[in-house]
């Protein structure tokens, strides 16, 4: 069940090493301690955790938006590319909060632009491509209009393809789908599993729900105690291209025992950390 | 246009029915004209006495629209300030909320001595009226900016003059607005209240004059456009934030 494949940080196929990390808030215990993980290139991965386990602190330290106290986030597979504790190093990172966190005052395109724009790419030129990649982001003709005139969903998916033109080698998506209504959700799980298996970029994805973790995943993370030092591992085989009918299959079933099991609730209801 | 027309007939008509309740009262109730003039007068009397109204008109105008933009500068400069940097927040912010509780109008007198009766006494009154809703309200909408949106940029490798640019300076500008707005009609005030502390110009002065000879058609005159300047510096404000916020409607 576990992938124990040795991975050395020094490995090409790496899209995100973690090492040794470390950080606590101000005053209070440390949410992590001496946490390593890494990321192949291409990979879809999601870290599940209980509310309460710091998601979106480990995210905001991915980003760098937060220093750790210690241990390194590396990008790639390079030395150089060890991350300070200024935000110096350019955009290689997208990062989708929870919330779409649209500017209001822009149109679909040039919230979609924004990355290409602070890469230096001229305008018209990052108009240019987005508008080429909305048909296939559902969002044909949308280009003029403003965020509160579309759907929550449309909005997300705008903040995704943000990320996607803005973000270089790796997203990191956190809980993207927790505030839209269920077949909201659904739609969107299926939209981005489509998306992703033409694009193949890297992403980690943070949630607390355990279908849209091993429907959409190469491998689930899975932290159970607090701080974090240490992860479990579910590779998830299924074939793709998966729909949502996967999450009937039997071999579905099989892996969400296996992870209620890993979260420590393999007999017991799913409990309230796991909706 | 036909829209907004509607939507305002209810105020004309309000507006209407109170300029007849004055005209009635004062001829039915017999009211002193030195203590509340008919309205019918006061018009004739605006008619009457039209240029040199216009005149002072216009210098109340200058001295408020100065004093405005000069707060509209260093209002906004104050704001940048206290947002990029932690320590003007502690010291600057603080500071522009306590000189509130400084009465202005007992301070103005000392803007007369050190100013003299040119223009700039009454220019400087203005501004001691509007920097502080300028000033405050546009420091706050720099701080209303959704931190969503700065995370992003920062994750995207924004800079510190995109981040600006990008994300702080529109945020504020519905901030900005609601501080120019409030400034646009209390400038008026500011501007009428440097003239009466010395002055030889503006419907300022032309109202005291007048009450200091017990005009009462005079002083509702000055007042009566005072009031419509007033009502002009916000309608333009109303407008230019229409006009520069017609883009996002959120």
């Amino acid at each position: 069940m576990s992938d124990t494949l040795p991975l050395a940080a020094t490995d090409r196929s790496l899209a995100l090493s973690v090492e040794g990390l470390t950080y606590a808030f101000d005053e209070g215990a440390p949410l992590f301690k001496g946490l390593d993980f890494h990321i192949r290139k291409g990979e879809f991965v999601s870290f599940l955790a209980p509310s309460g386990m710091g998601k979106t602190t480990l995210f905001r330290l991915l980003a760098g938006l937060l220093s750790p106290q210690a241990g390194t986030v590396r990008l790639g597979s390079s030395e150089e590319e060890t991350l300070g504790t200024s935000f110096s190093r350019s955009g290689r990172m997208g990062y989708m909060p929870q919330r779409d966190s649209l500017m209001p005052w822009r149109s679909v395109l040039d919230n979609a632009a924004l990355g290409l724009e602070l890469a230096g790419v001229r305008k018209r030129e990052a108009r240019q491509r987005v508008l080429e990649l909305l048909p296939a982001f559902g969002l044909a003709g949308t280009e003029g209009k403003r965020p509160h005139e579309l759907s929550g969903g449309m909005r997300q998916r705008v903040s995704f393809l943000r990320s996607m033109l803005g973000g270089g080698n790796l997203l990191l998506l956190d809980e993207p789908f927790s505030a839209l209504d269920a077949m909201t959700r659904i739609s969107m799980q299926e939209w981005l599993l489509q998306v992703w298996e033409q694009h193949r970029k890297t992403i980690l994805f943070i949630t607390h729900d355990i279908d849209e973790a091993l429907l959409l995943s190469d491998r689930v993370l899975i932290a159970t105690e607090s701080p974090v030092s240490s992860l479990k591992e579910l590779v998830i085989s299924l074939p793709r291209p998966r729909t949502y009918h996967t999450v009937l299959e039997d071999s579905f079933a099989e892996l969400k025992r296996q992870t209620l099991e890993l979260l420590g609730r393999g007999t017991g209801g799913m409990g309230e950390a796991c909706q | 246009m036909r829209r907004r027309l509607r939507s305002s007939l209810p105020i004309l008509i309000f507006g209407l029915l109170l300029a007849l309740l004055w005209e009635a009262a004062t001829r039915l109730l017999a009211i002193p004209h030195y203590i509340i003039p008919k309205l019918s007068d006061v018009l004739v009397s605006i008619w009457d006495n039209r240029q040199l109204l216009g005149k002072h008109f216009a210098v109340t105008l200058g001295e408020s629209l100065l004093g405005l933009g000069i707060s509209i500068i260093f209002g906004t400069l104050a704001a940048i300030c206290i947002e990029g940097s932690s320590l003007a927040k502690k010291t600057i912010y603080p500071l522009i909320v306590a000189s509130q509780t400084i009465p202005i109008i007992a301070l103005s007198p000392i803007m007369v001595m050190w100013f003299g009766y040119e223009i700039w006494s009454k220019v400087a009154v203005v501004i001691l009226f509007t920097f502080f809703p300028i000033a405050v309200n546009t420091a706050d909408g720099f701080r209303s900016a959704d931190t969503g949106i700065g995370e992003v940029m920062r994750s995207m490798g924004a800079r510190r003059r995109d981040l600006f640019f990008k994300w702080k300076l529109p945020s504020a500008l519905p901030g900005f607005f609601t501080g120019l707005k409030m400034a646009a009609t209390i400038s008026v005030g500011g501007a009428t209240l440097g003239e009466w502390l010395g002055g030889e110009a503006g419907l300022g002065m032309y109202t005291k004059r007048a009450s200091s000879l017990l005009r009462g058609d005079a002083v509702f005159s000055g007042v009566l456009l005072l009031s419509l300047m007033g009502i002009l510096l916000f309608l333009t404000a109303q407008w230019l934030e229409r006009a520069s916020l017609s883009r996002r409607q959120s």
